[in-house]
Formats: C-alpha cells, structure tokens, sequence
C-alpha cells in the first residue's frame, strides 16, 4: 500500500504537462520565481509590505520578502520571492525566424574562403530622420556589441557603415556605386510607425530602379522582427539579441543560393 | 619603490623616451593648425554663449562664417579683438550682432596687434578668473569635507534626462560612489556643436551642455555636503567638441574629463588630424583647471584581444603621458585608462589581469590610473556578472588603481538600474574594505608567471613604440595597429574643420593657460 502511494506520487510530479507550464524551482509546477527591483518608497515596514503587494498582482502568490535594503534618498531596493500562478501552452508556440546556421566569425571567414573568394561588400545605414547609429555600428563597426565583433572585422567581408539620418536615395546611390551585395538598414525609432514609412520607402525606390532583386535587403533594430520584415519586403529582419554573425551568416549563405558569387 | 614584477627600469626609460619623441613630432604638426572647434572653444571662453533663432550656437554662427569666408586662419580672437577696439562692445554683443548680419567683421578698420591683445584682455581674465574661482572651490571642499579613499568608486548615470540623471546621481552618491559621471546621449561625440540648455531627451545617455554640467554640479556639492566627502563629476571632452567641452567643464568645475584623440579617430571614426589638433587644446585647458584626464586605452580591448594586445594598451599609455606632459598637466591628472577584459575562461587569466594592473601602477607611479571594468564577457548572466566584477574589484584594490569605474552586473543588458548601481557599490566596498592592504603584503615569485607576464607586455611595448616612432603616429594608426581598427589620415569626420594658422594667428589663452596664469 506504501508502496503503491509511493509510485503514484512519482508519476504526478515528474510529468510535465507541455499545455501548462510553469516555472521550476526545485519541485514541479512549484512555479517559484526570484524578483528583483526598486520602489521609490522610503525603506520599512510599509515598503516591504508595497513590495509584497506589488508582487502579488505580478501573479507571484505566496510572496517572500528575502531582503530589502534602504538606498537612500527615499528608494528601497527588494529581492522577493514568489510563486507564479501563470502556465504557458508550449504545445501552441510558434515564433518566425530567419533561416540560416548562423556561423561564427571564424566559420563565416571559412565559408567565405571556400565558396565566394571575392570580396562581399556590404554597405548599411540608420536611415531617414533616425539618428541612431548604435545598431548599425554594433553590426558593421569593428567594435561590434557584447563582445560579438562587426562586420569590418569579418575575413572577405568590407563593411561600409554610412552611419546615422541617411536619405534612402543617397543609400542606393552608394550601394551602386560600390556595387554592393547586400544592404542593411537600421531603424531605431519607431515613433508614430516611421520605421515603416521609412523602409517600405527603400524597397519601392529599389523596385523602381530594377534593383530589388540585385541585392540582399535587410532591416535591424529593437522592434524589427523576421516576420515584419518580410511583410515590407526584406530578405531578413534581425531583433534584439542580433550581431554580426547572425548578419553575415546570412548575406553569405543567401549569396551562395542565388548563385551571387 | 623596488619593483614587484622586476622590470627593467632601462626599459622603461626607453619606451618613455620614444614615446616623447612621438608626441614631440606631432606636436609640430598640431602647432601649425587649428580647428572650427578650437576657434568656438576661444569664443566660449570670451563669455560667448547662446544661439541665433534656429538654435544654433551662437560660437558656431561666428566660426562658421570665418571659415565659409576663408579667414579662420587668423584665428577667431583676432576678429573679435579688434571688433571690441572698434565697436567697444563684448564678445556677446559682437557675436549676436554676426548672428543677426549687422556685423561684417571686413568692415572693420584693422587694429593693431598690441590693441587687439589689450581690447581681449578683460575677458580673458575674468574668464581664467572663473577657472581658478572653481579650483580653489575643489581645493576647499577637499580640505574641509575630504574625499573617499582610493580606488574611488566610479560610477556612471545615463538616463537622458538631466533631472532623472539628479536624482541617481544623488541615491548613488548616498550608497557610497565619489565619483558620477553623465553618459552623453548615443552619437553626441559626432555633433560638431554642442547643445544649449538643460536638457530631458536623450538616447542612452544625456546631452553634455554647460546648463547641464551646472545642474548636476550643484546636485553634487549638495550631496557631497550631506555625505561628508567631495564628489567628483565627470564628462566627456570628447568627440569633435572636444576642446569646447573641456572649456564648459573647466567653468563648471568638472573633476574628470574623458579626453583621448585616439579613442576618437578609431572608435568614432573622426578625423585624425581633426581631433589631434582638439586633444591639444582640451588638455591645456584641463591641465590649467585640475581635472583629471582619463585616456581610452581600455576600448581597444573590446575589440582587440585583451591577452594579446595588451602591449598597445602599454604603448598608448605612454604616448598619452607625452601628449599630456606637453599640455603641462601634472602627473596626478592622468587617468590613463586600462581594463579588466580577459577571457574569463582563460586558465589563470586573472594572474595576467593582476600582472598588467601592478605593471601600470608601477610604470606610472603617480597617475591617477583608471580601471575599467568588464564588458565584452559580460553575457546577461548577472550572477555570473557578479563574480566577474569581484575579480576585477580585487585586482584593482591589490594593485592600487585610483580611479574604479565600477561593473555593473547587468553590463551589456541596459544602461543601469538605480539597484545595478547599488549593488556595483555594495560589491566594491566590500571587497576594497576587505582586502585593503593585500598589495603590501604580498610579492611575487621570481620569473614566475606574473613577474614574465609583465614583462613580456612591456618588452613588448617598447618595440611597439619604437616602430611607432619610425613610422610616425598618423601612419601606424592607418595600418590598424591599436585596438585592430585602420583609419586613414584624410577619412572619418571633421576634416574640413582643419586649417593652417596663418602668421597673425592668435589664441590668447595657450600661453596664458600653460604659464599657470591667475
């Protein structure tokens, strides 16, 4: 009888149900979660409850105030733990990437090496009125972002970053005079949707001059996804969490399939 | 001071001198030229400030104009010289009269030379006035309310909003930082003007003006005043404003200044010539007001390889020394730059980062070094992060660095929170507390792996440096050989700032700044 209890427990918490997960902290669907953050409240009784209280209305039941410490100037710092009453379906999760195996910066140069051998000129810009240049620059420059070098970088690739508010004209003009392979676009602002006027503007401008299909296009920045832009007629869309390699990888595989080289 | 890591003093002594010579030789070149930026710099410190209608500078209108007729080459001083004998108006009045086209400086009559020097003089006192006004002020708070101990913990706020930026300069200040320095906003470096006004939009950081730096020094008097101990500010006289900032810093009294023409040329891609001829300028200035300089040397880590490179880390050290020696800015007020950003998977990485830590603080002795901090192997992980920061906290403490530009945990996620901050503090203090006199204590085995890491580095340096010396500074720096980056003499941003000094040319406060001028 022990025994049989034993194995039934065994089996109703090792099992993940995919239709409703939660968070694991050291037992299934205990849903336990660490937070971290900051109130502007001084520190004390009242802060510690506001914190529990806030936690609660984050879906994290049971709240567990760990720590709270006074920063000064009237602003409380919390570690809270809580348990999350949320689940997510992984069964029904569907998110659209871009194609590709991205390679490292050593296996681009490799690829490079072995299936291109000419030089890949890749010209891009922040264009219109955005000027941004922190993603072009962490792509293109050779300082690259996070520790993931750019493109300048990249045996066989010659980057040229145009930089920050480039007319989408003078964006063309460049790529065809330097005879580019592909064109990234890099749009930060997304005020009022102007990112999207801005790149619908160069893919009819590239049609209009019999150039679309010429070379790889595509667009970069924090609230660019693959999906959005391929709607707008781009090669590729890259988000947050994109570096050069994911860039190059791609501009060098799709080269080699459109026989580019 | 007997040497931990057994250098060879000789050749020390070697790279120091090839590195003099280098900036001696550019040095001819910088003396021949001015820049747009030097000239606007000369206006702001003749009390020239504001903007015409459409919000342009009002030094830029000035400048703009001599440069569009060809005349910059005089320097600006000259033309507003004899505009004040002619018209006995202020270099205020004079420049808003360009602004508004009822002043054409052709139509004046020429003044002699003694008569523009004498009609300049009242301002360019006052204005030095104002410098000295403000160090003594630093001078004072420094014997009555003192300053935390070194390393200082060095903090940076970037919110974009000069307000927002008060109020977690403040709370930092409260967890302990003495030194705040404002993040420019994404890009500033590239304006060739420098914004007016207090400011509240920026992008990942906020814009250095002068009505800006005079908020958040006031915000840190304030503080420090609360705390008991003097809070340095810092910014950044970087970019193609470079001089102007410096300018504004010195009148706002800013204690440290990011100042580095060779961060600039590779980093930002501007102009070499351009910014050489700017660093000049900026350092007298900042030698002459008591702020530290801190150089870039650590940036050519995060692209190039910390293990590897790590001698032209060394060799920009020393030809940054030489520039600032011949700015006449004291050892104390060089904040040579170097970082922590070895692979953390390297096998014994951290003897390597301690070994090049003593080496700097042995070589310069009296520098102000600043560590930064690691970034390129921060990965998102801030637990790991954590750690990471702990290691580069105990080097630092051990190997005596002053100025610590403190990691943030959640490096290469956001710009920092309020608690990122708090904990960055929390981690330091802890670790400077507990480990205070670690370096005392400990020496190092004889050729063992932290004595030959270090010289190694510096062997190598001094080869790095007497090529440097054959080649010249502008060719080396086209062939890529710091941080990995190629610029090329007549590329990158600003270049058409740059003109010839012609015989009359004249900037009244070089020498007046360099004698130490009351």
């Amino acid at each position: 009888m022990a025994q049989k209890k034993k194995e039934e427990k065994m089996v109703a918490t090792s099992k993940v149900d995919l239709t409703q997960v939660k968070p694991y902290g050291d037992s299934l669907n205990d849903g336990m979660v660490e937070t971290a953050f900051t109130l502007p409240v001084p520190h004390g009784e009242e802060a510690n409850e506001a914190a529990r209280i806030l936690t609660k209305k984050m879906g994290l039941m049971e709240p567990n105030v760990v720590y709270s410490k006074d920063m000064g100037s009237g602003y409380t710092f919390f570690v809270v733990y809580g348990k999350c009453v949320h689940t997510v379906d992984f069964t029904n999760i569907k998110v659209t990437k871009v194609e590709v195996d991205v390679m490292s910066r050593e296996e681009c140069g490799a690829y490079w090496e072995m299936n291109i051998g000419r030089p890949v000129v890749i010209v891009g810009a922040s264009t219109g009125t955005d000027a941004h240049t922190v993603g072009i620059d962490a792509i293109m420059n050779m300082k690259g972002f996070h520790g993931h070098f750019g493109l300048e970088r990249y045996k066989g690739i010659e980057a040229i970053n145009m930089g920050s508010q480039v007319p989408n004209e003078q964006l063309i003009e460049k790529a065809v005079s330097v005879k580019a392979d592909a064109i990234l676009v890099s749009q930060t602002v997304t005020q009022k949707d102007v990112h999207i006027t801005n790149l619908t503007n160069l893919i009819e401008l590239l049609e209009a001059e019999g150039l679309r299909d010429k070379m790889i296009v595509i667009a970069g920045g924090p609230r660019i996804s693959h999906e959005l832009a391929q709607e707008l007629g781009y090669d590729a869309g890259f988000g947050p969490n994109s570096y050069a390699e994911d860039t190059a990888s791609f501009v060098l595989t799709e080269m080699v399939k459109r026989k580019m080289v | 001071m007997k040497s931990k890591l057994n250098l060879d003093v000789k050749q020390i002594d070697e790279a120091r001198s090839s590195a003099k010579r280098i900036a001696e030789s550019m040095q001819e070149f910088i003396d021949r030229h001015t820049t747009v930026s030097t000239e606007r710099t000369i206006l702001r410190l003749l009390g020239v400030d504001g903007t015409d209608d459409v919000l342009t500078p009002l030094p830029n209108v000035v400048v703009d104009r001599l440069l569009d007729n060809g005349q910059l080459s005089k320097g600006v001083a000259n033309f507003i010289g004899s505009a004040i004998h002619n018209l006995k108006k202020s270099p205020q009045e004079i420049s808003e009269m360009v602004s508004e086209g009822t002043l054409d400086f052709e139509s004046l009559k020429p003044v002699k030379k003694e008569d523009v020097e004498k009609a300049l003089k009242p301002y360019i006192t006052e204005s030095l006035k104002k410098i000295k006004t403000q160090t003594e002020k630093r001078e004072e708070y420094l014997k009555t309310i003192g300053e935390g101990k070194k390393p200082y913990l060095y903090v940076i706020v970037a919110t974009g909003n000069i307000y927002e930026d008060v109020v977690q300069a403040k709370a930092a200040v409260h967890q302990g930082a003495d030194i705040v320095a404002v993040i420019r906003t994404t890009a500033q470096s590239l304006l060739d003007y420098v914004p007016f006004g207090a400011t509240t939009e920026g992008f990942g950081g906020t814009y250095a003006t002068q009505e800006n730096f005079k908020i958040m020094r006031e915000a840190l008097d304030e503080a420090g005043e609360e705390v008991g101990r003097y809070i340095r500010l810092c910014n950044y006289s970087s970019g193609l404003c470079m001089p102007e900032i410096a300018a504004m810093g010195a009148l706002e009294r800013l204690d440290v200044m990011l100042n580095d023409a060779l961060y600039g040329i590779l980093f930002r891609d501007i102009n070499m010539q351009r910014t050489l001829v700017d660093q000049f300028f900026s350092r007298v200035i900042i030698g002459y007001s008591g702020v530290i300089f801190n150089s870039g040397e650590d940036n050519y880590l995060t692209t190039a390889d910390a293990f590897e490179e790590a001698h032209t880390v060394l060799a920009s050290q020393f030809i940054n020394e030489q520039f600032a020696v011949l700015a006449n800015i004291k050892e104390e007020q060089m904040g040579l730059g170097h970082a922590f950003e070895m692979d953390p998977d390297m096998e014994n990485g951290f003897l390597y980062e301690l070994a090049q830590a003593i080496m700097a603080r042995e070589i310069f002795p009296r520098a102000s070094l600043k560590y930064m901090p690691p970034t390129k192997f921060m990965t998102g992980n801030i637990f790991r992060g954590a750690i990471q920061d702990a290691m580069f906290n105990l080097v630092s403490v051990w190997s005596g660095q002053s100025l610590q530009l403190l990691g943030m945990l959640t490096e290469a996620i956001h710009t920092p929170h309020m608690q990122d901050r708090y904990l960055a503090i929390e981690n330091a203090s802890y670790i400077f507390n507990n480990a205070r006199n670690l370096g005392e204590e400990i020496e190092f085995k004889e050729n063992g792996i932290i004595q030959k890491r270090a010289q190694k580095v510096l062997k190598d340096a001094r080869a790095l440096l007497m090529d440097i010396e054959k080649e010249g500074l502008f060719s080396t720096i086209e062939q890529g050989k710091f941080g990995g980056v190629k610029r090329p003499r007549d590329g990158g941003k600003g270049l058409l700032g740059v003109v010839v000094k012609n015989e009359d040319y004249l900037n009244p406060f070089i020498p007046l700044m360099m004698g130490g001028a009351k």
